[in-house]
């Protein structure tokens, strides 16, 4: 049986999911496939500090649905993906909160419960595609290692159905491409490889984490429309991790914006472009370079680095950084986080001083005038 | 919009297609092509030339030795203070006992040979195992096997032979034993720690993230991208070996037989005559160090010819 024979929605033999997700056209509901609740992470070291990489993150993805996380390097957006698939080391890692996959609790679940899920029902997408392809290895075998594991094939099943999964993501000659190694494939085809051998199973949730950070502009395209054509074909719960608001812009239904390990701001794609509330979120689409910026505007980056962030428990990470910082919006009562609230329909906001825009609905507004 | 003409899109088809075609069949692994650039490098090939002189000497032996190693030809300028030199029908002259030296030197290269190329594999075998443990594992087995490891590794190589020899009693057989013991240690070592850098790549990651279990990734994954390293020190290995095995037969603990003729144990009984005929000496010498030489230049070109680092 093909991929490509598959009716929409329908799972595939090998892979488990009960059919939580009703058949036709509609792959939308709103039972999510992914639930994360209060997820933190933190990497304790002997005779060091513990460092909370994600403090206290909750999303959830339904089918059919592409959210993304979005934040500078070290904000936790990587080290949440690696938590959700429970890939994180057990040693000198603390995991709390909680990570459901269709209503299976996946933190602290059993290791070969969670290796049975990993590329059957959920998969990744790395960044980097030279370097998450096993170098002395050619791409047949690492994509046939997928369908040998999870679906039962014999060898020639699976160096069948390889190809067809090469054809899908669009390698030419995918015949030939399976008896080469990584280094004789363009960037490009090596992350088609890679989304071929992630969509193996067809799982329900994929997370992609910087899958076009390595690629050049154009390659980004093609890889972004497949992605896209991946998750209205077959209803799977995309979830992109990426710095580029390009990417979000093209591809994402709801986007949660991250800092210094926690959401900051939460909002539908295009209200969020329209009227960011955050001014973190206002910093990053200002640094955007635009087209219709005349010459010799300069850019407006936002100040400092992801390094200048304070503790959460003293206030708010952006602080200072902040063009609208205030006097409150570092915490007298140590522990009193700013909280995370909601600030209009669909949207949450943590911040106490947040860009006020003139079309924004007077409820919201309120909310943030009365802090 | 454009529209090209028939004749130009049928060219253009024509040489995307051109374009497209591989240059041999299939794929060109990361080895292959490491071997390529071997094969145009001057240095590796003196060294490969030079090993498979020595290795075509050990097979034909029988063939090319003009003489019987062991036989003592009565030559009557054969006494105390006067070794005969070279003369017609003894090529490099003959021992104290009167046996020819080329014989002994060509039927040598077998014993040095076997024992270098035997202990090593010995060696690298039981290094990698341990090795395999300890980067696989991690944890308390990687802790135990690798302080059993610093402690063998803490012993001089050449103390651990002549007492591992001292110990299984004099014979070819413990002789191997005995420098295959010296070379475990390196192995285990080289093989953990690539091992570690290779477990954390992101490749094994990505391999964990779909799913494949633990001990596919060891073993397809993990040790076939660690593996350089070894196959670089096993060749630089067998230097060393051949060198220990003249030593330790140097120092009267090599391989008892007389009818195996072996380089260190010829050099040892020439150190008798050295104001004689100093020649004794310095062929099973010359022998010892150009094979070593051999092994030691194919292994360094080797080294470069894998390391990510020379790959274009």
């Amino acid at each position: 049986m093909t991929i490509e024979s598959l009716p929409p929605g329908s799972s595939p033999p090998g892979s488990s999911p009960p059919g939580s997700w009703p058949d036709g056209d509609a792959h939308r509901t709103d039972v999510p496939v992914l639930e994360v609740d209060d997820l933190t992470v933190t990497f304790t070291r002997r005779g060091e500090q513990a460092t909370r990489a994600v403090d206290g993150i909750s999303f959830s993805v339904t089918p059919g649905e592409t959210i993304g996380l979005v934040g500078e390097s070290g904000c936790g957006k990587s080290v949440t993906s690696l938590a959700v698939m429970g890939l994180l080391p057990r040693r000198g890692v603390r995991i709390g909160g909680s990570v459901r996959f269709d209503g299976q609790e996946l933190v602290g679940a059993d290791q070969r419960r969670l290796r049975a899920l990993r590329g059957a029902d959920m998969a990744m997408v790395f960044q980097d595609p030279l370097s998450s392809l096993n170098p002395v290895v050619p791409i047949g075998t690492q994509v046939t290692e997928v369908l040998l594991e999870h679906r039962g094939m014999s060898r020639r099943e699976a160096a069948d159905e390889a190809t067809r999964l090469l054809d899908r993501v669009g390698i030419p000659d995918p015949t030939r491409r399976l008896k080469e190694y990584p280094h004789q494939l363009s960037g490009g085809m090596r992350q088609r490889a890679l989304i071929a051998m992630a969509l193996a199973c067809s799982p329900r949730l994929l997370i992609a984490d910087e899958p076009t950070t390595a690629l050049d502009v154009t390659i980004q395209a093609q890889i972004l429309e497949l992605l896209r054509e991946l998750v209205v074909d077959s209803g799977t719960a995309l979830v992109m991790i990426t710095h580029d608001l390009g990417v979000v812009a093209g591809l994402c239904d709801r986007v949660h914006v991250m800092y210094a390990g926690k959401i900051i701001e939460t909002a539908d794609r295009h209200e969020l472009f329209a009227r960011p509330r955050q001014p973190y979120t206002g910093g990053l689409l200002a640094s955007v370079p635009r087209l219709d910026a005349g010459r010799g505007v300069p850019l407006t980056p936002i100040r400092g680095s992801a390094r200048d962030a304070i503790p959460w428990a003293e206030g708010c990470a952006f602080a200072p950084r902040c063009d609208n910082a205030q006097d409150d919006c570092l915490t007298e009562v140590a522990g009193s986080t700013v909280p995370l609230e909601y600030d209009g329909p669909g949207r949450e906001l943590r911040c106490r001083h947040p860009l006020e825009h003139p079309s924004v609905g007077a409820g919201a507004t309120a909310a943030g005038a009365a802090r | 919009m454009t529209v090209l003409g028939q004749y130009k899109r049928e060219r253009i088809d024509a040489l995307a297609a051109q374009a497209g075609q591989p240059e041999g069949e299939g794929g060109v692994s990361l080895t292959r092509s490491a071997f390529r650039r071997l094969r145009r490098d001057p240095v590796a090939i003196t060294g490969a030339v030079i090993v498979l002189v020595f290795l075509a000497v050990a097979a034909f032996a029988p063939l090319l030795a003009p003489r019987d190693p062991i036989t003592q030809y009565l030559l009557s300028e054969i006494r105390p203070g006067s070794i005969p030199g070279p003369r017609q029908g003894f090529p490099l002259g003959v021992d104290n006992l009167g046996r020819d030296l080329l014989s002994r030197l060509i039927w040598g290269s077998r014993q040095s040979l076997l024992i270098g190329f035997v202990s090593t594999v010995l060696g690298v075998l039981v290094g990698m195992t341990l090795g395999i443990l300890a980067g696989a594992f991690g944890g308390w087995v990687d802790a135990v096997v690798m302080r059993f490891v610093d402690i063998l590794l803490s012993i001089p190589g050449l103390l651990m032979a002549i007492t591992v020899s001292v110990l299984l009693g004099q014979s070819q057989t413990s002789l191997m034993i005995a420098i295959a013991v010296t070379q475990v240690p390196i192995f285990a070592r080289l093989l953990r720690g690539s091992m570690l850098a290779q477990r954390g790549s992101d490749y094994a990651v990505a391999a964990r993230a779909l799913g494949v279990r633990r001990g596919r990734i060891v073993f397809g994954h993990v040790l076939p991208n660690s593996l350089s390293p070894v196959i670089v020190q096993a060749t630089l290995s067998l230097a060393t070996a051949i060198i220990e095995a003249a030593a330790l037969s140097f120092l009267g603990l090599g391989d008892p037989d007389i009818a195996r003729p072996e380089w260190g144990a010829m050099l040892a009984n020439a150190q008798d005559f050295l104001s004689v005929r100093p020649a004794l000496a310095i062929w099973p010498a010359l022998c010892i160090i150009v094979v070593a030489l051999g092994f030691t230049l194919l292994g360094e070109r080797l080294r470069e010819a894998l390391d990510p680092k020379f790959r274009r």
